[in-house]
């Protein structure tokens, strides 16, 4: 398989050559977000108040690390199921957010939203977080730090591995695996 | 009777919640290793390798192998000629659980109620099945169980109509249903039989098993492996990306029943299929 590089934040540009089934390196910086931490970017954009990142060409990381131990950077930090995010994810889209990484199916409505404001999703193994650790460099809690495993940090990440699940057309890699290898 | 110091139960308890979530055990290495080798999917054979690869590291650098490092699922048969000494057992466990999840740094899940959501913050309390058997020894099995696959859950009451076809296709949608979320290649843990609570409680402790064995009864050792067969064939594949392994195995757990109905529930285990038993 090729393996393309990326950068994060994504331009208009990384996210209309992606395409679902591609793997992908990605290197930059991204933003953890899970259940309760997108709720509260929910509110702050219902509220018109400001965020606590740059939502412009933003990728975020479905993951709720463990506790770094003393010297670490981070602790295991794998992804975790991303359909419990679908509910929000279409008003983050509108607000400009380009990337998505987690894993499992996302709704209809999601993949839709991601054909009309141009953004794709991307999964990372689940239940590798020792190994995906290694590719985060640097990694501080920027916003809701009463969230515990929860708050968003930012996290510079290098050579990040990711496959794309859903790219800007509609395509859905997970449907496209199940009927290629279906008995 | 044989007196047991709850001191020494905290500290098997704490042990396990640690050796769990860093050292997967033998039986499942062996089942992603066979994985790896019957994969055709390019994709599914990356992911494997990646999984073998985050196994290696959690072990050797003691690295929870992975972020979610679950809710401790504790079973204790305690022996009848067991006397507990220094303290109550529920509290010798949770104190197990409350000290290897900190000083491991392990990721604290737990809400103190579900519809509030307050993190207790040190992951307690366990959930704990005690029975007690005969002898005079204390077992203890920690199962820490991440969210992304016991969501994926299932249980029906099915008329005893539907027969042994209706078990197979109740579990197969279940599999099917859950997809890529529960982390595949999974473990599918299968109770039928005893009542709308039980039923739930022999699928989860199905999971105890070692996938390598055979199940005694060689009716359900042949319907394990159709079930597996068929869950194979549906092409979900590792991490849903399509391909012939989505479970490493099956495990069948049944009891009695009434007249009435067939119970089945079906409770999902992810690759990191995490437990470990010490005996007392």
């Amino acid at each position: 398989m090729s393996t393309k590089k990326i950068s994060a934040p994504f331009d208009e540009k990384t996210v209309a050559d992606l395409k679902s089934g591609d793997s992908v390196l990605i290197t930059g910086t991204i933003y953890t977000a899970r259940d309760a931490a997108h709720k509260c970017l929910t509110e702050l954009i219902e509220q018109k108040k400001s965020l606590p990142f740059e939502l412009r060409g933003a990728v975020v990381y479905y993951v709720g690390p463990s506790p770094e131990k003393p010297g670490q950077v981070i602790g295991s930090a794998g992804p975790t199921t991303s359909y419990r995010m679908d509910a929000y994810s279409t008003l983050l889209m509108q607000h400009g957010l380009k990337g998505m990484i987690g894993k499992g199916k996302r709704s209809p409505a999601v993949i839709d939203a991601m054909k009309n404001y141009r953004a794709v999703y991307l999964a990372a193994t689940g239940g590798a977080g020792a190994l995906l650790s290694k590719c985060i460099k640097k990694s501080e809690i920027i916003a809701f730090e009463e969230l515990g495993p929860e708050a968003v940090r930012r996290l510079e990440v290098e050579n990040f591995p990711a496959i794309v699940i859903n790219d800007i057309h509609g395509n859905d890699l997970y449907d496209e695996g199940i009927k290629k290898y279906a008995r | 009777m044989r007196d047991i110091n709850i001191s020494e139960i905290t500290g098997v308890v704490k042990k396990l919640c640690l050796d769990t979530n860093f050292v997967l055990p033998e039986d499942v290495w062996k089942k992603l290793r066979e994985a790896q080798a019957t994969e055709e999917s390019p994709a599914g054979k990356d992911v494997l390798k990646q999984i073998i690869e985050n196994d290696t590291i959690a072990e050797k650098e003691k690295i929870p192998m992975c972020q979610d490092t679950g809710l401790a699922v504790v079973f204790v048969e305690v022996g009848q000629e067991v006397h507990i000494t220094g303290g109550d057992l529920t509290d010798a466990i949770n104190q197990g659980v409350r000290e290897g999840y900190t000083e491991g740094y392990l990721r604290k899940s737990v809400v103190a109620d579900p519809l509030r959501r307050k993190n207790t913050g040190d992951n307690t309390p366990a959930v704990i099945h005690t029975e007690i058997v005969s002898g005079d020894k204390l077992k203890i099995s920690v199962i820490p169980k991440g969210g992304g696959s016991e969501n994926m859950g299932s249980l029906a009451m099915l008329p005893p109509s539907a027969g042994v076809e209706g078990v197979k296709k109740f579990v197969v949608d279940a599999v099917k249903k859950a997809g890529s979320n529960p982390c595949p290649p999974i473990v599918v843990g299968v109770g039928i039989g005893g009542t709308f609570d039980g039923v739930a409680l022999l699928a989860k402790r199905s999971l105890l098993r070692p996938l390598d064995s055979v199940h005694p009864d060689s009716y359900y050792a042949g319907l394990e492996k159709e079930l597996l067969k068929e869950i194979n064939n549906i092409g979900i594949g590792p991490q849903g990306l399509g391909g012939r392994v989505t479970a490493l195995a099956v495990l069948i757990e049944t009891y009695p029943c009434h007249i009435t109905a067939i119970p089945v529930a079906v409770n999902i285990q992810c690759h990191a299929c995490r437990r470990k038993t010490f005996i007392i």
